[in-house]
Formats: C-alpha cells, structure tokens, sequence
C-alpha cells in the first residue's frame, strides 16, 4: 500500500461549521461530513475526541506514523486485540437492531451535529476511495446509525399439495427517510428471502462485503409442511426457518452498505415482488459448494499473490479455524438436543409407569407419594422439552448462523485476492502492449503504432483502476471483518447468555417441584 | 453399609457386614466381616473372602431346603457386571487418538468414577443379601450360611455348569406354567388372595418402571456427557486468542464443567435411590411370588393327598399310609401357610420403609442439586451481564 503519509487529512480549519473539513480526496457523497464537529480545532487532524463532542469518537489511533497510539493503532489494523474494540467502541458503539421487540437504535450522534439520520448511512461503496484515511473508516463505521427493525412473522401455507408454500409477513419500521412509510409490511416466500441474497452476491460481493446467507433450503422440511402443517416436526420447522429469516433479514439491514442497495428496499417495500426462479440452485449444499469453488480457483492461480501485510493471511487463518471449531461445537451440540429429546420421552414413559406403581401400592401412604413422584416426573419432562427447544432454537442455530457467516467471509477475502489477480493480469497485459509498441517503433510503422499507443492509454487506465479496486477491496474487507468480529462478539455473548438464563428458570422450576414433594415423601408411613 | 436400607433388625448377636472388596480381572473378592456373641462360632469377631458364586450356592441352598419353603427367601445378588463399563474404556483407549489430552483425560477420569460407581452397588448388593439373612429369625441359624460366614477356606462351589442350568432353566418353566395354574385358583383365603393379586400386578409394574427408569437415567447420562463435550470444545475456542469473547467463552466453559458434574451426581443419585431400589423390589417381589407359589403347590399337594385318602378309604386300602401322607401334607401346607402371613405382613413394612428413606433421600439430593447448579448459574450470570 502506497505510504499513509499521503493520506493524513490536512488540519480542520478553525471554524465552528459542520461538515467543512478537507479531506484530501474530495468526493464524497453526501454534502454533510459528519464526523468533523470541529469545534475544538486544537485537537485537529486527530479530528476526534473533543470534549463536548457528542460524537464520542475514539482517540486518534489510525495514523500510521509514529505517534504515540501508533502501537495501538496497529493493533487496530490486524484487528487481532478486539480487546481494544470494546475499549473504544464502548460508547461510539451503536446498536443495529436484532431483537423483534423494536429497540430500536438509540442515535449516538446528537442531532446537534446536523445531519438527518438519513445521511449517517454513508457507506455506499462508490464513495470509498483507496486513499480515505483509515482514521475516517473507522469513524465512520462508528457513525452508523440503524435506524431500521425488521421482524418475520405470521408464516402460513398456501396452497395445497406439491405446490403449496410457505408466506411470511415482513414487517418494517424505520425513521430513515429512504423509506416510502415509517412502518409498513409485505408478505414473502422463502424463494423470495433467496432472490435477495443472490441479487446482492452478485453485487455487493464484488465489493469485499460480507452478504450474510439466508438459512438453506430443505426438500424433506419443506415436503412434510407442503404435506401438512400440524405434526410437531413441521411446527419445528417452519419455526426455525421463520427465526432464521429474521436474523438473516435484522443482518441484512443492519449493514450500511446493503441497507443501501436498492434491491433490499425493494424487498421491504414493493407489494409483489417478481418470483425469483434462479434460487434453485442454492440449497445449503449448493452454497458451500459455490464458496469451496471460489476458494479452489483462487488456490489454482499462478501467480501467487505477495502479501505486503500479513493481516489477511492471518486473518483468514483464523477464520478457517474458527470456522472447523464451530463445527465440532456444532457436533456435540446436536447430538446434546437429541439426547434432551430422548430424555423427554423416557422421562414421560417412566412417570406413567411410576403412577401406575403407585396404583397398585398398598399401603395409601407410599401409593400417594408414588402418584405424586409421578407428577414430579411428568413436570421434569416439561423442564427437558422447554430446555431441548432451548438448546435448539437458541445455541444450536446460532452456531448454525456464524458457520454459514464464516463461510461468506472466506467468500469476501477470495473476491480480494480475485482482484489482485485482476489488476496484475492488466499490469501484465500492458507489458505486453508495451513490448509491442516497442517493436514497432523499432519496425517503423506509423498507423500500427498509433494503435499501439491507443492500447496502452487503455491499459494503463485499466490498470490504474484495477489497483484502486483492489486497495479499495482490502479496505472494505478489513472494515467488513471488524464489523462482523464485533457483531459476533455481541451476538455470541447475548445468545449465550440467554440460552443461561432458560437454564436458570428450569433450575429454579426443578427446585420447587422437589420442595413440594418432600413432605410428601416424609409423609409416607 | 447398606446403601439399600431394607430396614433391618440388626442385633449384637449377629452383625454381618462386606468390610473390603477387591476387583481382580474377571472376578471380585469380597470380604465378609462378622462380629456374633452366638456360641455357634470359634471367635466373636473373623473375617473371610467370598466369592460371587459362593453367594449363588448359599442362596440356591436356601431355595432348595425344603424347611425354608415358608419364608420369602431373600434374593440373590446379581452377577458383578463390569462388561459395559470395561467396553467404555476400551473404545476411550483405542480413540485416544482423536481428542485432545484433556478431553482424554476428563473421559478416562468419568469412566473410572463410573467403574467406581459400579463396584460400590455391586458390594453394597452383596452386603444387603448377607444383611437380610442374619436378620431373619430363622436362616440366620442355618448351618451353610455359617459355614459361609466361618469357614476360612474356599468353599470350593463351582458355578453351575450346562446341564444343571438348563436342569434350571426347565424348572423356572415348569414352576411358571405350574404358577399361572395355581395363580388361576381362588384362594379361600382371604389374605393371601389378596396378597396373590397384589403381588402379580404389584411386581409386573415394578418390572417395568425399573426397566423405564433404567432408561431415563441413561439418557440423562448421555445428555450430561454432551455438556462435558460442549465445555471442552467451548474451552478449545477460548484459549484461540485472548479477546473479550474468549474470556467469555471460558467462563461459560467453566461453567459447563461445573453444571455438568452436578449434572452426572443427579443421575447417579438417581441411580442408586430409585432405580437401584426398584430392581431390588422387583427382586423381592419375585421371591415373595415364589413363597406364593410354594404354598399353592403344596395346598394342590395336600388336597390331592385329601383326595388319595378318601379313595383309599373307600377302597379301605393303604388307608395308613394315606391318612400318614394326608397329615404330613396338611401339617406342611399350615406350617408354610402361617409362615408366609408373617413373611408377607414383613415384607410390605420392608418396603414401606424403604421407600420412604429412598425417596425421601432422593428428594433431598435433587434439591440440593438443583439448588447447587442454580447457585452456579446465578453467579456465573452475574459475573457474565456485568462484564458485557
């Protein structure tokens, strides 16, 4: 990467206006700048932590000379010591939305700083320039303000027999302006939640994201609910697959750059929606394969790719680490629903055969405390089906969840690596060009020539852009896993945390049915 | 020490008790320790070590004396089987290979507990045989019991070999055709019609909620090796870096470590308070349904011997003989029959008692338990919301 030095932002100027601050590229979007509360001018190219600055911005940790936080800063940069994260981003953290009961975000910008909400969204990828400060990405991810709930509800079969399927209700509510209504809702198929991720592959993908994977398709779920909605198993089903969506949907919109793409409007909005056919081809299997294809591309390549900075290298070390734990996690959390499930049963066959016991006691005394075992048992049952659909729909998906999020963010690293390898074909391509101008000076054909140099301006330009792309790639991808390392971070610790209180509420629940059957077992005579 | 408690009538004159036990390969050695003021034995205190089968020839010996046909004899100790749990750790030995040390060393650790486990029932099962014998008024003088108890030798007793098995085998199938004959006569009786009835439908449920029980706790046991595994995979991402989310990660896999152990007393507990105490009762009932059936047999004896004498009278030949057989018939079948009131009227406070002190003790134990992991969950949460 060309050196930093370039890319220090010149000083605010000494003025108490928003949004005046000269950045060194100019393009930007949005008129406003938001974070450029320049009140405090002495705290300058640091551009950040003010004291009435609302905006709570970290301390100047991404100027990559040898300042003092130049220590911390990169450990910012390999994005190893997250540690850090919750240091700085405590605060500036913003919340997007995940749960259904709409909290939604709280502004962490005051709205003394001027901008609409709308406008805090800034990250449309065409803005990224390769020579933005890191300085100005971490702000403004620290920016972002989700101002969007979305929840999936509703699901109900139409249809009959092979044909029929399942629709959802999308509901959406949200301040931001880019919205036809604050609050509205449409009804979806499961073909449709898969139209939208394929659309935004194509796209956004290219860019370095991270597209979060809906969940994946199910022939056998699907034809025990076309079959009939009542048994348990389709219940389960339809279930899982509805609290799926609405993760995948909350993650969706929760990112600055998707929320922005107009097919995600689209989706929330429009009152039909064009069935989307191409999705056959992506059932679970479909889509680990189309990642493992990219992956196997990328290890084909020739020209091996020469990591200035082994950040990616190590970050996508571990990603695949993580990724094999989870799935070993994964493992034995199954087989810990299936076995909670088996104990359920069991547990409900042997409190039938204790009442039974207890019927053929007889001494009254023991008959009774037997009966009331018996109730004891059926009520544990309760416990371990209550505690099974815990471990399932809380534990077991979330694991289900980071694995697929993984598995798209080994995606975005090989769209980078792609990239290099783009921009180093055109590099080569114009060497070529360039020995063949050469030739023909030297053969001394003046219309050929011509042609020849028009080539070359082409390729230079080529070339010129491919490098952008690919810087401009590394920094989204660097953004994107920061982004996600925090997500997981939040999501991991309030998943686990509520999958521990189920458990406390059971414990709690088993004490009093044993306190209520004591006496009755003392009682016996 | 009887983990069973049977309650039983222990007196100074005759304390029997399993003071050490040792597993050797195939076979475990018990030591049976007796303290007695009886004058029947050399000394007042001795040891001696006693084999499985020795326990099978002193039962057998009891089932077979026809003096005993009236009490309920007290059932024989199953067979010491460590197959399973030896199973278990073979498999850990040849997978050794694939799991981490730790996780290796945290199985090696729950399959010897569980052998552990396994060899303290099988002892206290052992004992609790011993224990009813020197409680019974009667068998308690018998003279193999204190050969059993005295003689400082091998008692050479081979184990059964084929043919008496099968000679066995043809016997229980005899006796259970004969017995549902026999269960299909009213008894005048009252007592022991009831007592008949009670006994068939009382142990056909006790046989199938041990099998159910049997079930459950192994399912529990499986759920709470799940936990086990899910804290050392949580452990294995913990130690990958030193975040905040790995701090959290191994908090809650401490967390799973500790629960889990809980989780494992519970079904243990289980084990021993309500399934042991169900096979043991399935195993009473049983030999209180063979008491029944030897009084049927030998009231069937003693009204055939009824019959042979009035046609011998009215043939008004071998009447003798009849009239001695008649007498003996009906001397055996009231002795058996008076006998069996008083084992039966026993047995019933037996098992009342018992399954109070059981069930009584496992309601304990759950609720300390629960009370243990709920503990544990409260303040793992506390320390776990605070941190976030």
């Amino acid at each position: 990467m060309a050196a930093s030095s370039d890319r220090i932002p010149p000083p605010f100027p000494d003025t108490e206006e928003p949004g005046v601050c000269d950045m060194a590229d100019g393009d930007r979007d949005e008129g406003e700048d938001i974070f450029v509360i320049c009140s405090n001018p002495v705290a300058v190219s640091r551009g950040v932590s003010q004291p009435d600055n609302v905006n709570e911005q970290p301390p100047d940790l991404f100027r990559e000379d040898e300042e003092e936080e130049a220590s911390s800063a990169t450990a910012k940069y390999n994005g190893v010591h997250s540690d850090d994260d919750s240091d700085l981003f405590a605060e500036a953290q913003v919340e997007p939305s995940t749960d259904k009961v709409g909290s939604s975000a709280r502004k962490e910008l005051s709205t003394s700083s001027g901008p609409p909400p709308s406008s805090s969204v800034t990250q449309s990828p065409a803005a990224m320039q390769p020579s933005s400060s890191l300085q100005q990405l971490e702000e403004e991810e620290d920016e972002d303000i989700f101002d969007v709930d979305v929840a999936v509800t509703n699901p109900e079969k139409i249809g009959d027999g092979m044909t029929a399927y399942v629709a959802y209700k999308v509901s959406t509510r949200t301040s931001l302006a880019m919205f036809r209504s604050k609050a509205f809702s449409v009804r979806r198929r499961y073909s449709d939640f898969l139209g939208l991720y394929e659309k935004l592959s194509v796209k956004q993908s290219l860019q370095g994201c991270i597209i979060p994977p809906p969940p994946e398709k199910s022939v056998v779920g699907m034809t025990k609910v076309k079959v009939g909605m009542d048994d348990p198993s389709s219940v389960e089903f339809v279930e899982r697959r509805r609290a799926a969506l609405e993760r995948y949907l909350q993650r969706v919109v929760s990112h600055p750059s998707l929320l922005q793409d107009p097919d995600v409007r689209d989706f929330l909005e429009r009152d039909e929606l064009p069935r989307a056919v191409s999705t056959q081809a992506l059932s679970g299997a479909g889509f680990l394969k189309m990642i493992n294809k990219a992956s196997d591309a990328v290890n084909k390549m020739t020209i091996k790719m020469n990591e200035s900075d082994t950040w990616f290298e190590d970050k996508f070390q571990e990603v695949e680490n993580e990724e094999q734990q989870l799935r070993k996690l994964q493992v034995v959390v199954d087989s810990l629903v299936s076995h909670r499930k088996e104990l359920c049963g069991s547990t409900a066959v042997f409190a039938k055969s204790m009442a039974m016991l207890g019927n053929s006691e007889d001494n009254t005394a023991l008959s009774r405390a037997l009966s009331q075992l018996a109730e004891v048992e059926d009520k544990m049952e309760q416990l371990h089906q209550e505690q099974a659909a815990s471990d399932f729909f809380i534990f077991a998906e979330l694991l289900a969840d980071y694995i697929r999020l993984l598995g798209a963010m080994r995606g975005c690293f090989d769209q980078r690596v792609r990239a290099w390898q783009r921009w180093q074909e055109a590099q080569s391509t114009l060497q070529k060009k360039r020995e063949v101008e050469a030739k023909l000076l030297w053969a001394n054909k003046p219309e050929k020539l011509q042609q020849a140099k028009d080539e070359i301006t082409e390729w230079e330009s080529r070339v010129t852009q491919y490098e952008r792309d690919f810087d401009r790639i590394g920094m989204t991808v660097r953004k994107e896993v920061l982004r996600f390392e925090k997500e997981k971070a939040k999501d991991f610790k309030g998943q686990i945390v509520k999958y521990l209180d189920a458990m406390l509420q059971s414990q709690q629940r088993l004490v009093k049915f044993w306190e209520a059957f004591l006496p009755e077992a003392k009682a016996i005579a | 020490s009887a983990t069973l408690n049977v309650d039983l009538q222990t007196d100074a004159t005759l304390q029997v008790d399993i003071s050490d036990a040792l597993s050797e390969r195939d076979k475990v050695k018990f030591t049976v320790h007796t303290k007695s003021t009886l004058p029947n034995f050399k000394q007042n205190e001795f040891s001696v070590v006693r084999q499985h089968e020795e326990f099978i020839w002193l039962h057998d010996s009891f089932v077979e004396n026809e003096e005993y046909a009236g009490y309920i004899i007290p059932p024989a100790p199953p067979r010491p089987d460590f197959d399973a749990s030896r199973e278990k750790l073979q498999k850990l030995g040849e997978g050794e290979g694939s799991m981490t040390k730790e996780e290796f060393t945290k199985m090696k650790q729950e399959l010897e507990a569980e052998y552990l486990a396994i060899f303290k029932k099988t002892v206290a099962m052992h004992e609790v045989f011993l224990c009813r014998v020197a409680a019974h008024p009667v068998l308690r003088k018998d003279l193999n019991f204190h050969v059993f108890l005295e003689y400082n030798q091998d008692l050479s007793v081979r184990g059964k070999n084929k043919k008496e098995k099968l000679e066995d085998f043809f016997k229980n199938v005899v006796k259970s055709a004969d017995g549902v004959l026999v269960a299909g006569v009213k008894d005048v009786d009252d007592f022991f019609e009831h007592e008949k009835t009670f006994l068939l439908e009382y142990h056909n449920r006790v046989k199938d909620a041990s099998a159910k029980s049997d079930r459950m706790i192994r399912s529990h046991k499986n759920a709470a090796d799940d936990i086990n595994r899910i804290a050392s995979s949580l452990y294995t991402l913990g130690t990958q870096d030193s975040t905040d989310l790995c701090k959290f990660f191994l908090k809650v896999s401490e967390l799973f470590e500790k629960t889990r152990k809980i989780e494992a007393r519970v079904a243990a507990d289980e084990d021993l308070k309500l399934a042991d105490l169900l096979k043991y009762y399935l195993r009473e009932s049983q030999a209180a349904k063979d008491l029944l059936y030897r009084r049927s047999r030998s009231l069937v004896d003693y009204e055939n011997a009824n019959k042979a004498l009035d046609k011998a009278r009215a043939k008004n030949r071998d009447v003798l003989q009849a009239e001695t057989s008649q007498q003996l018939c009906c001397h055996k079948f009231e002795k058996i029959s008076e006998s069996a009131k008083q084992e039966l009227v026993d047995f019933k406070t037996r098992r009342v008692a018992a399954f109070r002190k059981n069930l009584v003790e496992l309601a304990e134990l759950e609720l300390k338990h629960a009370k243990g992991n709920l503990q544990l969950l409260q303040s793992c949460l506390g320390v776990l919301k605070s941190n976030t």
